[in-house]
């Protein structure tokens, strides 16, 4: 198992390497970050507003006089936690209904694919900003609201997969056997389709994540005192007049984060190449 | 005969954009329903928002009844919807201005930097798509494969701080604030607005180059380009003469696509310049609960995405000869 995803590692071309090494590295401060913080969350450390980068103060500190560092580890927590617990939900959501939609037959697939296709003619960024003036933005409806907003893309592309495979020899044959609708979803056509719907799960975590930090950075995201990390770089604006780290580092690590999914999916097989 | 014939491939057409214009309309008024269920979920409403905790229950219920709210929600819908369509869309309870009148001084700001953005980024998308498909494989093609993939990911705050960062602060080329206002001149507002375009170019043209690669590349497989390529025409000429008139379908969608991407990056650049668009107005609404003015403005931004929508779909349907010349 462990030699297998070596070997595929191995076989990927530099910029997916790279990519790799991002993932597994957001990947891993995610679960351990908020440990090695060297100093507590909201402590105020100090005597300086955003002071440059030192010994006692690797990112420098914030517009509080707390440390960037400690912040940032705990903010990549809430980023990656949340956008991809969305983007799960988006994409299980979004699959179980084209799933539906490809053994229901017409009656199902219609309204349910007129209804996806209405939703996807509103801009995501638009339909977040009416669901969060309608419902609030807790951490929790952060999460539906991210992970709704995203359900009719991958609705999109799980069902045109479905549909092709529901068509597919093994897949009568499993009819004629008299299987159950249930069964042909799930043991036929899902096996079928998990490898680009991976990868579309990838672009809809990178789409979340950049989602979830500009609402963050508009106000409207993650609420104090809780901060991920488009509310560091929302509160420490006023410091984008002398160029601070503090601005700086938060903004950088949502983009090494995001690069690094989206290199990493391009370079992975059967996919990229002349997209 | 050929006059006759080309006459009845033009009808077709008009046929098919007719059934197009149809269901963008359709999905417009369903995108209206929605967005109107979804301001009505709202736990409490307007009227108990206006007058605040300590109002009695009797006078939420007189301001209801005069603000219309006590009505089946139908009813208020198509109301909505007809002074939406008439062009007033009620009253901004913050602002305690027509909705209409809040946006007309808007608007025209978002249109101008979504079409200032639109000239600048067009050219040098389809410079970069173009040029990486003629060098595809190459070391050119793979650099800039790297460079656009990376940017389309990049959140836009980034992009707009070290914008600030380097044309603001350490050159002192340009002001980090937009300011725009009609008694300006050119040079003053092309110099207030030269870094939200910046900003939104990078953005849009990393989308736009990418699919114009892709629109062309998809050409350049086909026998007809071998065959050019095969009789000795010039690389520069096989791109210009045999593969644009093809390829231009597509890369009209693409610029259609990547421009309806202006929309949602306009509202994070637009807030951080402190551009007065519609944009920064729409965020304004959401943070202060204006639910007429938010409902206005997202049915500006989904109208807009949908013509976008339609104008990509109407140039592939014009540009397909099948359909011209049948």
């Amino acid at each position: 198992m462990i030699a297998s995803a070596l070997k595929r590692a191995k076989a990927l071309p530099l910029s997916g390497k790279v990519g790799l090494a991002l993932v597994i590295f957001w990947l891993l401060i995610a679960l351990v970050g908020p440990m090695l913080a060297p100093y507590p969350i909201g402590a105020f450390v100090a005597y300086d507003v955003f002071d440059g980068q030192s010994a006692d103060h690797w990112l420098g500190s914030d517009y509080l006089g707390r440390d960037v560092l400690s912040r940032l580890l705990s903010g990549a927590r809430y980023t990656v936690g949340l956008a991809a617990a969305a983007a799960l939900l988006a994409s299980s959501t979004g699959t179980a209904l084209a799933l539906t939609a490809a053994v229901g037959g017409a009656k199902v697939d219609e309204p349910l694919s007129r209804f996806m296709d209405m939703l996807i003619s509103i801009p995501s960024k638009i339909f977040s900003l009416v669901l969060v003036a309608a419902f609030g933005s807790s951490l929790g409806l952060l999460l539906l609201i991210a992970a709704f907003t995203y359900v009719p893309g991958n609705y999109r592309i799980a069902r045109a997969l479905a549909v092709n495979l529901a068509q597919m020899d093994y897949v009568q044959v499993a009819k004629v056997r008299g299987e159950g609708r249930f069964h042909i979803a799930i043991a036929e056509i899902l096996p079928n389709m998990i490898h680009p719907l991976l990868a579309d799960f990838g672009l809809r975590f990178v789409f979340i994540v950049l989602l979830l930090s500009g609402l963050s950075f508009l106000g409207l995201g993650v609420q104090p005192p809780d901060a991920d990390l488009g509310s560091l770089v929302r509160e420490n604006i006023s410091g984008l007049g002398e160029g601070a780290l503090a601005i700086l580092a938060p903004a950088v690590a949502i983009a090494t984060l995001t690069v690094g999914v989206n290199l990493l999916i391009d370079a992975l097989p059967g996919q990229g190449k002349g997209r | 005969m050929a006059g006759a014939s080309s006459q009845s491939g033009m009808t077709a057409a008009l046929i098919l954009i007719g059934k197009r214009f149809a269901s963008s309309l359709l999905t417009l008024l369903m995108v209206s329903v929605t967005i109107f269920i979804i301001a009505q979920l709202l736990p409490g409403d307007a009227a108990q928002e206006a007058l605040g905790q300590s109002a009695t229950a009797d006078q939420v219920a007189a301001l209801r009844h005069e603000m219309g709210l006590d009505r089946p929600a139908h009813v208020r819908y198509v109301s909505w919807l007809t002074g939406m369509v008439s062009g007033d869309p009620g009253q901004s309870m913050v602002a305690n201005m027509p909705v209409a009148e809040v946006i007309s001084t808007r608007l025209p700001n978002s249109l101008l930097l979504a079409a200032l953005t639109a000239l600048v980024a067009i050219p040098v998308a389809l410079s970069i798509g173009i040029g990486s498909a003629m060098n595809r494989g190459g070391r050119i093609d793979r650099a800039l494969n790297i460079a656009t993939l990376s940017m389309v990911a990049v959140p836009e705050f980034l992009v707009a701080t070290i914008a600030v960062l380097i044309f603001s602060v350490k050159l002192r080329w340009l002001p980090s604030i937009a300011m725009a206002s009609s008694d300006m001149d050119w040079g003053d507002y092309l110099r207030g607005v030269a870094m939200p375009i910046l900003t939104l170019c990078v953005i849009v043209v990393a989308q736009m180059a990418r699919m114009t690669r892709a629109a062309v590349i998809d050409q350049m497989d086909r026998p007809y380009v071998e065959m050019a390529v095969l009789k000795g025409v010039a690389p520069v000429r096989v791109v210009l003469k045999h593969i644009m008139p093809n390829a231009i379908a597509p890369i009209v969608n693409a610029m259609a696509l990547s421009l309806s991407y202006l929309l949602g990056g306009a509202v994070i650049v637009e807030t951080i310049f402190n551009y007065p668009g519609l944009a920064s107005l729409m965020v304004n609404a959401v943070t202060s609960r204006d639910m007429p003015l938010l409902q206005a403005c997202a049915m500006i931004f989904c109208t807009a995405y949908l013509i976008l929508m339609l104008i990509a779909d109407v140039t592939a349907i014009l540009a397909n000869p099948r359909l011209r010349a049948q």
